[in-house]
C-alpha cells in the first residue's frame, strides 16, 4: 500500500491523535468510562495502521519486536510492582494507601493511575504482537 | 512478614516468570526457575505449618474487606494441595534442565520458563483463593499456558499443535461454563466471596428461592469442572494432549493440573454449595459415582489397548481421576481421605512415571512397547523406577496406591456402595494388564537391533526417583500424609 499517497497522509495525521487518545483513555480510567484495557488497544491501533500502510518491515524499524516483548512484560511488572511497594512498605499487596502513608488518598490515586498504565501498556504490545505475528504468517506464504 | 505469605506464594512465580523473559539463552532461566520454585515450596510448607497449628489462614489482598475484594483463604484442604503442587513444581523444574535443553529450541528456553512459572502462578493462585471469579481468572491463566507448553512439543512430534488446539477448544468450553455458573450465582447473591456466597445460598435455599436459577449454576458448574479435571465421559483433549507435549510438562501437568481441577470441584461442590445439598438434593453423588465407575472400566480398557507408553500413562492418569472423583462422591469422611490421599500418591506416582518416561525419550527419542524391550538392562535405575511407580498404580500392598485405595473400598463400602468398592478392584485387575505389558517389555524381550543405550543423566534419574521414592515411603508409612488429609476431610465435611 506505500504507493497510495492519500491513505500514507492521512495516517501519518491520524497516529499522532490516536495515540494521544489512547493515552488520554488509559489516564481517564479511574475517575470515568475507559481504563488501561480500552486505551491500551486504542494506543496499539496506532502502531498497527502504521503496520498496515507501510509493511511490518517498517513498523519493525520503528518499534523493535524485541522491545515490543519487553515492555509486554514490563507492563505486568509495572502493575505487580506497584503491589510489592505496597507489601514492602508494611501493608498488604496491592495496598495503594501506602505509596504516600502520610496521605492515603494520593497514594490511592498515584496507585490505581500506574496500575492502569500498567495494563495499557501490556494491552498494547500483545496487540502489536498479535499483528507481527499474523503479519509474519501472511507474508511468508 | 509470615502474615505475607499467601501472597507471597502467588507473586513469586508471577516475578519470577515475568523475569526469566528478560534471560538469556543458557542456563540462567532454568536456574532461576528452580531457584524460585525452591523458595515457593519453602512458602508453601511454612504456610501448612501456620494451618496446622492455627486454623484457616486469611489474607485480604489491597486490605479489602472480603465482601468487596480478593481475600485468600487456606484451609487444612487447600493447604495440602498447595504443598503437593509446590513440591512437584520444585522436582520437575530440576529435572526439566536436561530433558527441555533436548527437546526444545534452545532460543526458546526463556519463554518456556516463563510459561512454566506463570503456569504454576495460575494453579497455585486457583487453589489459595477464596474469591469464586477469581479461580476463573487464574484458572485461564494456567490454561493459556499450559496450551503453550504442550504446543512447544511441536520440535519431536508436530502432532503437539493438533493435541494442544482441541486442549485448547474442549478447555476453553469448560472454562466458559464455570464462568456462566459463577455468574448465576453472583447474579442471584450478589457476593464473590466464597463462604459469603455459602451463607448467601443457604438463606435462599431455605426460602425456596431462585430454585431453577441455583439448579442451573449448579448444572454448568459440574459441567466445566468435569471437562477441567477430565472426568469420563469428557476426557478426550487429555490423551493427545499428555502423549506429545515435552517430557517435563507431561511429567507437571499430569501431577498437578487436573489435581487441581479435583480441587475446584471439591471447592465448590463442600463450600459453596452445602455438601448435603450437592451430594443429596443434587443427586451429585450417584451422577459422579456412575460416570467415575463406568470411567475406570473404560480407561483401563483403552490403556491396555495401546502401543504408546505415555499414552498408556495418560488413559492410566484418567482411571486415576476416577477414583479421586469416586472418592468425594462417596460423601462420607473415609471417602474424602481416600480421595485427597489419592491426590498426593497419584501426583507422586504418575508425576514419576512420566519423568522416568522422559529419561527413555532422552536416550533413545521414541517411547512405544517396542522401543522399551531390554531397556531394563540398559537404564536399571530409571526402570526400576517406572515399575515401582506401576506397582503403586496397580495398588500393590506395600505401595502409595494401595494406601488410598483402602480408604476408598473402606469408604465405599461405609455407605453400601458394594459396586462401586467392586470397581475399584477391577480397576485394579486393568491396570496389572496395562503395567504388565509395558514391564514385559522391559524385562523380558529382546530388541529388535541392538543399540547403544546408556543411563540417563544423573539429575534427571535422582529426581524420578525421589518421586517413586516418596510414594514407597507413603505406601509404607502413611500416617504422617493421612492425618493431613484427614484434616482436610474434616475441614471440608465440617465446614457445612
Amino acid at each position: 500500500m506505500e504507493d497510495q499517497v492519500v491513505l500514507r497522509v492521512v495516517a501519518k495525521i491520524m497516529i499522532p491523535f490516536i495515540i494521544i487518545f489512547g493515552l488520554y483513555v488509559i489516564t481517564h480510567g479511574d475517575f470515568g468510562p475507559g481504563g488501561g484495557f480500552q486505551g491500551g488497544v486504542i494506543l496499539a491501533s496506532a502502531f498497527i495502521l502504521y503496520g498496515l500502510v507501510f509493511g511490518r518491515e517498517e513498523l519493525a524499524k520503528a518499534v523493535p519486536p524485541r522491545i515490543v516483548e519487553a515492555f509486554a512484560a514490563f507492563g505486568v511488572l509495572l502493575y505487580s510492582g506497584v503491589g510489592l511497594y505496597g507489601l514492602l512498605s508494611g501493608g498488604n499487596f496491592l495496598d495503594y494507601s501506602y505509596i504516600t502513608p502520610h496521605d492515603p488518598r494520593t497514594g490511592e490515586a498515584w496507585g490505581i493511575i500506574l496500575v492502569e498504565y500498567g495494563v495499557g501498556i501490556t494491552v498494547a504490545t500483545v496487540m502489536i504482537i498479535i499483528y507481527n505475528m499474523i503479519a509474519e504468517r501472511i507474508g511468508d506464504e | 512478614m509470615t502474615s505475607q505469605l499467601p501472597v507471597l506464594l502467588i507473586i513469586l512465580p508471577l516475578f519470577g516468570g515475568l523475569f526469566a523473559l528478560f534471560m538469556g539463552k543458557g542456563l540462567l532461566p532454568w536456574m532461576w526457575a528452580t531457584l524460585v520454585t525452591g523458595v515457593m515450596l519453602v512458602v508453601s510448607l511454612l504456610l501448612f505449618g501456620q494451618v496446622q497449628e492455627h486454623g484457616v489462614v486469611e489474607y485480604l489482598l489491597g486490605n479489602w474487606p472480603p465482601e468487596y475484594g480478593i481475600g485468600y483463604r487456606i484451609d487444612a484442604m487447600n493447604g495440602f494441595i498447595l504443598v503437593v503442587v509446590s513440591f512437584i513444581a520444585f522436582i520437575s523444574t530440576i529435572y526439566a534442565g536436561k530433558s527441555v535443553d533436548s527437546e526444545i529450541p534452545r532460543d526458546r528456553g526463556r519463554l518456556f520458563y516463563a510459561l512454566w512459572l506463570l503456569f504454576l502462578c495460575g494453579l497455585l493462585g486457583i487453589t489459595i483463593t477464596g474469591d469464586a471469579f477469581n479461580v476463573y481468572v487464574l484458572l485461564e491463566i494456567s490454561s493459556l499456558t499450559v496450551y503453550a507448553l504442550i504446543a512447544m512439543g511441536k520440535g519431536r512430534d508436530r502432532r503437539a499443535l493438533t493435541a494442544s488446539l482441541r486442549y485448547l477448544i474442549l478447555g476453553s468450553v469448560g472454562a466458559s461454563f464455570i464462568l456462566l455458573g459463577i455468574g448465576y450465582l453472583l447474579m442471584i447473591t450478589g457476593t464473590l466471596n466464597m463462604m459469603d456466597m455459602h451463607e448467601q445460598l443457604q438463606l435462599l435455599i431455605a426460602q425456596g428461592k431462585y430454585e431453577k436459577t441455583i439448579l442451573v449454576a449448579f448444572a454448568f458448574l459440574l459441567v466445566g469442572l468435569s471437562i477441567k479435571m477430565a472426568l469420563f465421559p469428557l476426557h478426550m483433549w487429555l490423551p493427545n494432549a499428555y502423549t506429545y507435549a515435552p517430557s517435563a510438562v507431561s511429567g507437571l501437568v499430569a501431577a498437578t493440573a487436573t489435581k487441581v481441577g479435583v480441587y475446584m470441584a471439591i471447592r465448590f461442590l463442600f463450600t459453596i454449595f452445602e455438601p448435603s445439598f450437592s451430594f443429596i438434593e443434587m443427586s451429585a453423588s450417584q451422577c459422579l459415582l456412575v460416570f467415575a465407575c463406568i470411567g475406570v472400566v473404560v480407561t483401563g480398557i483403552q490403556a491396555i489397548r495401546q502401543d504408546n507408553v505415555k499414552t498408556i500413562l495418560a488413559y492410566s492418569s484418567l482411571g486415576q481421576i476416577c477414583y479421586i472423583v469416586m472418592g468425594f462422591a462417596l460423601y462420607n469422611e473415609d471417602g474424602l481421605t481416600g480421595s485427597t490421599m489419592h491426590i498426593l500418591n497419584h501426583a507422586l506416582i504418575k508425576g514419576g512415571m512420566f519423568l522416568s518416561l522422559g529419561c527413555v525419550v532422552y536416550k533413545v527419542g521414541a517411547i512405544h512397547l517396542k522401543d522399551l524391550r531390554g531397556l531394563g538392562r540398559k537404564m536399571p535405575f530409571t526402570m526400576a523406577a517406572f515399575t515401582m511407580g506401576g506397582l503403586g498404580l496397580i495398588g500393590f500392598p506395600l505401595t502409595a496406591g494401595f494406601v488410598s485405595k483402602w480408604f476408598l473400598v473402606k469408604g465405599a463400602l461405609e455407605s453400601g456402595h458394594w459396586m462401586v468398592a467392586a470397581v475399584i478392584m477391577f480397576g485394579s485387575v486393568l491396570a496389572l494388564i496395562y503395567v504388565w505389558r509395558v514391564v514385559e517389555a522391559i524385562y523380558f524381550q529382546e530388541p529388535e537391533e541392538e543399540k547403544e543405550v546408556t543411563e540417563a543423566p544423573f539429575s534427571m534419574v535422582w529426581c524420578t526417583w525421589i518421586l517413586i521414592g516418596l510414594s514407597l515411603i507413603v505406601g509404607l508409612w502413611a500416617t504422617l500424609p493421612e492425618e493431613a488429609a484427614r484434616s482436610a476431610a474434616q475441614a471440608m465435611l465440617g465446614a457445612g
